[in-house]
């Protein structure tokens, strides 16, 4: 079952509706005890980082999300969600991210209109398993004024997989969103981008069962989409 | 490139759409919710539900219709009218909506802006700026346009912005209803002097109006209610005019 962890998010109910159009099975929770057993992971996210850290750790899921994506279950962190995945961000110092993905979060430089607000285009990494069957250059939606650099990402660079899934353009280039073997992130809302963003989710309900039923085959269950 | 919006505003009162549509092949013209999903079909990248219920007690029923409308409709849904307080806020916000925007209450107290930021986070909160024009400037008005305050548009619009607005939502009263086009020299005015989105509304009559905004105006977005409603502009052809001059939208 896809554990979507609520710990306030503001974003969660819309990422609720999507998965129940989608008619993906999945519980809401912020137990700790249950998001340990889950077989997928989607953290909402909008707001601020500080307190979806503070709240992350009040509810003691900070190590059972750290064990989980250790373990290989499949991870999607939306906008705020995907910072979680990194060292930190300046939008609260003091306070560390799960640090699974290295690099930090930084603030939109002066002289763009910040929160970046709407839609933008993406550049689709080719063979990304997020963007299975998604056309060529879609728009998606952003509202966030913090980002995660492309040169920030160390990690990135030194793997001959690059984990970037997705560019785009906003006074520069920025990471719309990173897939690494179990760990997917969107700085874009896909609860909020149409039918894109419908097909995005869908991809990671699919690759989530998949993964699920390849662990324990005997247990089988219905099959997503 | 970040795409310059085309936004629709309905007027919902007591949980049911005000002005008429000539929307066809809807099962009920009048439903927020179905327009909403209309909306969206045509392309349209944001809806603004304007709650003007009058009575108290009704207004619950907005509530009722956000939940309905995010359980169909995946692209950002704001909603404006009676939100005084974080409570009110959460309500909306809780039900699926992504945005709320507020005016009277801001101006009579602007820390709710910041309680509110502080709470749902500036992305979630868009301030609304109704103004005309007064000498060399514009000033402010409450109360759905009846009330004059004494408030320049652009100086409020920096205090909005520094209470913690993520974005501002300015309508020309000089203009709206007129459909002879947007005031772009307010929209720019207020554009040069904050660093979050604007999104221009009233008198949009073309889709050359709409041109005229998001270029000489330098809106991030524009919004129009009756004639999308009433389907003088489609959402489709104004995108495609729009396109054609080389403004980033989204197809």
């Amino acid at each position: 079952m896809i554990s979507v962890v609520d710990y306030g998010a503001g974003n969660l109910r819309s990422v609720e509706n999507a998965l129940r159009y989608l008619k993906v099975s999945f519980a809401t929770t912020s137990q700790a005890g249950e998001v340990s057993r889950a077989s997928a992971i989607v953290l909402p996210g909008v707001g601020h980082f500080g307190h979806m850290m503070r709240s992350l750790k009040l509810l003691g899921l900070l190590p059972v999300l750290r064990e989980a994506i250790g373990k290989d279950v499949p991870y999607l962190g939306i906008c705020l969600g995907m910072h979680a995945l990194y060292e930190g961000s300046e939008e609260a110092p003091a306070l560390p991210g799960l640090g699974v993905l290295q690099g930090g979060i930084r603030r939109f430089p002066q002289g763009l209109k910040v929160p970046q607000m709407g839609w933008n285009q993406l550049q689709v990494t080719p063979g990304t398993r997020l963007f299975q069957d998604v056309e060529d250059g879609p728009f998606v939606y952003f509202a966030h004024a913090y980002y995660l650099p492309v040169d920030e990402d160390k990690a990135f660079r030194d793997r001959e997989s690059p984990p970037v899934a997705a560019l785009a353009d906003y006074g520069s280039n920025f990471v719309a969103a990173v897939e690494r073997d179990n760990i997917f992130g969107t700085q874009f809302h896909p609860e909020k981008s149409g039918e894109i963003g419908l097909r995005i989710l869908r991809n990671f309900a699919v690759l989530s069962q998949e993964r699920a039923e390849i662990k324990s085959p005997s247990r089988g269950g219905s099959r997503v989409g | 490139m970040l795409a310059k919006r085309i936004i629709a505003c309905l007027d919902v009162k007591e949980g049911r759409v005000v002005k008429g549509t000539q929307f066809v092949q809807l099962r009920d013209a009048g439903d927020p919710a179905e327009l909403a999903a209309a909306y969206n079909r045509e392309g349209v990248d944001e809806v603004i539900f304007l709650d003007i219920t009058a009575s108290a007690e009704k207004r619950g029923l907005i509530v009722e219709t956000v939940v309905r409308t995010a359980r169909q409709v995946f692209i950002p849904l704001a909603v404006g009218g009676g939100i005084r307080s974080v409570g009110d806020a959460r309500r909306i916000l809780t039900s699926g909506a992504d945005k709320i925007s507020v005016n009277t209450a801001a101006v009579e107290k602007p820390e709710l802006i910041t309680a509110l930021s502080e709470e749902f986070g500036s992305q979630a909160v868009v301030l609304a700026i109704d103004a005309r024009r007064e000498g060399d400037g514009w000033r402010v008005f409450t109360y759905g346009g009846r009330k004059p305050v004494n408030l320049s548009a652009v100086e409020w619009a920096i205090e909005g912005e520094a209470f913690g607005a993520g974005e501002i939502l300015l309508t020309s009263m000089d203009c709206d209803g007129t459909e002879k086009g947007f005031d772009c020299e307010l929209t720019r005015a207020i554009s040069r002097a904050v660093k979050i989105p604007v999104i221009a509304s009233g008198g949009a009559g073309s889709a050359e109006h709409f041109a005229q905004v998001l270029t000489e105006g330098e809106a991030d977005a524009a919004l129009a209610a009756s004639i999308f409603h009433y389907g003088k502009v489609r959402i489709r052809d104004l995108k495609e005019h729009l396109k054609a001059q080389g403004i980033p939208v989204r197809m």
